[in-house]
C-alpha cells in the first residue's frame, strides 16, 4: 500500500516522452499479441463458419448432393469467384446428376433486438420456399428464439408459396399456401423472419427467373 | 513466519471467494452478471473468460508496476485488460464456437467489467506478484461461483433443466420470466438477501459470544 499516491507524484514527475513511450510500447505489444492470436485462430474460425453455412445449405434444400456459390452478373447466374460481397452470393443446390434443383439464399434484416441473418431454400420451378435456417439472431430467450427453437414454426417454411408474397397470420389461422403461423408472444420476430425472406425474394427471384444457370458445379467452386 | 505468510495468502484467496465476494458483497460486474446468466453453461463460460482475464492482467500489472508511470496507469491497465479480452474472444470463437455465439457481445464487454480494473488499481499495482495472483484467483473464483449460482437457479426455474438436461417431467411449465432480464434482477436480489442474512447472523453470533466472554 503506497497510501498517498499524490506525494510520490510530486517527487518524481516523469517527462511526457516517458508517458508517451510507455503507452506506445504497451499499445505496440498489445497489437502484436492480438494480431498473432488473430492469425492463429482465423483458419479454425473461418473453417467453422464455412462448415455451418454448408450444413445449412443442405438443411434448407432437401435432396441436394452438391453445392456451388453463385452470383448474378449481366443477366446470368455465374459461379462466384470469391471476392464478391456476401450479399451478392447465393448457393446453387444440385442433385447427383449435377442438375440444379434450387437455391439457398442468405438474407438479413432487423429483428426484435438485433439483425437476424438466415438462409432459406428456394425452388425456382415451383416458386416455393422449402426450408429456413437462422444463422444469427439475438432474439429474446424463451420467446423470440423460438424462430429457430420451435420446430412447428420452422416447419412453416417447408413448402411455402411465395406468391403474391409471404404473410404472417395469427397462430392456427393458416389457410393459404403463402401463410405462416406466427409464434404466440413473438409476433415481431416471426414477422421479421417473413420480411427478411420477402426481401431476399424481391432481390433474387427476378434474377433467377430471367437467368440461365450453369448446371454442373465446377470442382473449384464446390465449397 | 512462513506460517504467517501462508495464512495471509489463504486470507487473500478466501477474501475474494467469500468475505468480499465481488458480486454478493461488492456488487461489482453487474452487466455480465445479469446478461449472460440465463443458463449454467453460459454463466460458466463467462466466469471462465473473466477468470483468465483477471488472473492474467493482475499478474502482468503486478510484474510491471514499477515501470508504469502513475499518470498513465489506468490507460495502461485498460490496454493490458483489453489485450487479454481480445485474446480470449478469438480463442473462444475458435475452440467453442457455439458458446461464443451465445455470449456474443458480452465477451468484448469484459474490458469494461469494473471488478477487473478495480483489482488492478486497488491490489495488483500495490502488492507482490504472488499476492496479486492469489488475490485475482480468489476474486475470479468468487465471480465464477456467483455467476454459476445465478445461472443454475435461472436455468432450473426458467427452462426446467440444468446444463440442458431436463430435470422435471413434461408437465413442468418453465417460468420464462426467469431467463428474461427481470429474472436476473429477481434472482440476484434474492441471493443478495440470502448472503446478507447469513452475514448478519454470523456477526450477531460473534457479538453474543464476545458479550458472553465479558460477563
Amino acid at each position: 500500500m503506497s497510501g498517498k499516491p499524490e506525494l510520490s507524484l510530486k517527487g518524481s514527475e516523469p517527462s511526457s516522452t516517458r508517458l508517451v513511450a510507455t503507452l506506445g510500447f504497451a499499445g505496440l505489444l498489445s497489437g502484436l499479441i492480438i494480431v498473432s492470436v488473430f492469425e492463429a485462430t482465423l483458419p479454425t474460425i473461418t473453417a467453422y463458419k464455412a462448415k455451418v453455412l454448408k450444413e445449412a445449405v443442405f438443411t434448407v434444400l432437401p435432396g441436394v448432393s452438391g453445392m456451388q456459390r453463385l452470383t448474378y452478373r449481366d443477366g446470368h447466374m455465374i459461379p462466384a469467384v470469391g471476392d464478391e460481397e456476401e450479399e451478392d452470393v447465393v448457393f446453387g443446390g444440385y442433385d447427383a446428376d449435377g442438375e440444379l434443383i434450387g437455391y439457398a439464399v442468405p438474407s438479413a434484416g432487423p429483428g426484435f433486438q438485433d439483425t437476424i441473418r438466415l438462409l432459406y431454400g428456394y425452388l425456382p420451378q415451383e416458386r416455393k420456399v422449402v426450408g429456413m435456417e437462422i444463422l444469427q439472431s439475438r432474439e429474446t430467450p424463451g420467446l423470440g428464439d423460438k424462430i429457430y427453437k420451435d420446430a412447428a414454426f420452422v416447419a412453416n417454411f417447408s413448402a411455402l408459396s411465395i406468391d403474391p408474397e409471404i404473410v404472417t397470420v395469427k397462430k392456427g389461422a393458416r389457410s393459404a399456401l403463402n401463410e405462416v403461423d406466427a409464434i404466440t408472444g413473438a409476433t415481431i420476430s416471426s414477422k421479421a423472419v417473413v420480411q427478411i425472406i420477402n426481401r431476399g425474394n424481391q432481390r433474387w427471384v427476378p434474377r433467377f427467373s430471367g437467368a440461365e444457370t450453369p448446371s454442373k458445379p465446377t470442382p473449384s467452386g464446390g465449397g | 513466519m512462513v506460517k504467517k505468510k501462508q495464512e495471509d495468502a489463504y486470507q487473500e484467496f478466501i477474501k475474494g471467494l467469500w468475505r468480499d465476494n465481488p458480486v454478493f458483497v461488492q456488487v461489482l460486474g453487474m452487466c455480465p452478471m445479469l446478461a449472460v446468466t440465463n443458463s449454467a453453461v453460459n454463466a460458466l463460460a463467462m466466469g471462465g473468460a473473466t477468470f483468465f482475464v483477471l488472473v492474467a492482467s493482475s499478474f502482468l500489472v503486478s510484474s510491471l508496476k514499477s515501470w508504469i508511470p502513475k499518470q498513465v496507469r489506468i490507460s495502461t491497465y485498460i490496454i493490458i485488460i483489453a489485450t487479454f479480452v481480445t485474446v480470449t474472444d478469438f480463442t473462444l470463437e475458435a475452440l467453442v464456437p457455439v458458446i461464443h455465439k451465445e455470449l456474443g457481445a458480452f465477451i468484448p464487454l469484459i474490458v469494461a467489467n469494473c471488478m477487473i480494473l478495480g483489482r488492478q488499481e486497488a491490489f495488483a499495482s500495490r502488492n507482490t506478484v504472488k499476492m496479486a495472483v492469489i488475490d485475482a484467483l480468489g476474486m475470479a473464483s468468487g465471480f465464477l461461483f456467483a455467476l454459476f449460482a445465478l445461472g443454475s437457479v435461472r436455468e432450473i426455474l426458467g427452462e426446467g433443466a440444468l446444463f440442458g438436461v431436463p430435470l422435471f417431467g413434461a408437465d413442468f411449465e418453465p417460468w420464462v420470466i426467469m431467463i428474461l432480464p427481470p429474472g436476473g434482477f429477481l434472482t440476484l436480489g434474492l441471493l443478495l438477501l440470502f448472503f446478507n442474512w447469513v452475514k448478519e447472523r454470523k456477526d450477531r453470533l460473534a457479538e453474543r459470544l464476545a458479550e458472553g466472554e465479558l460477563s
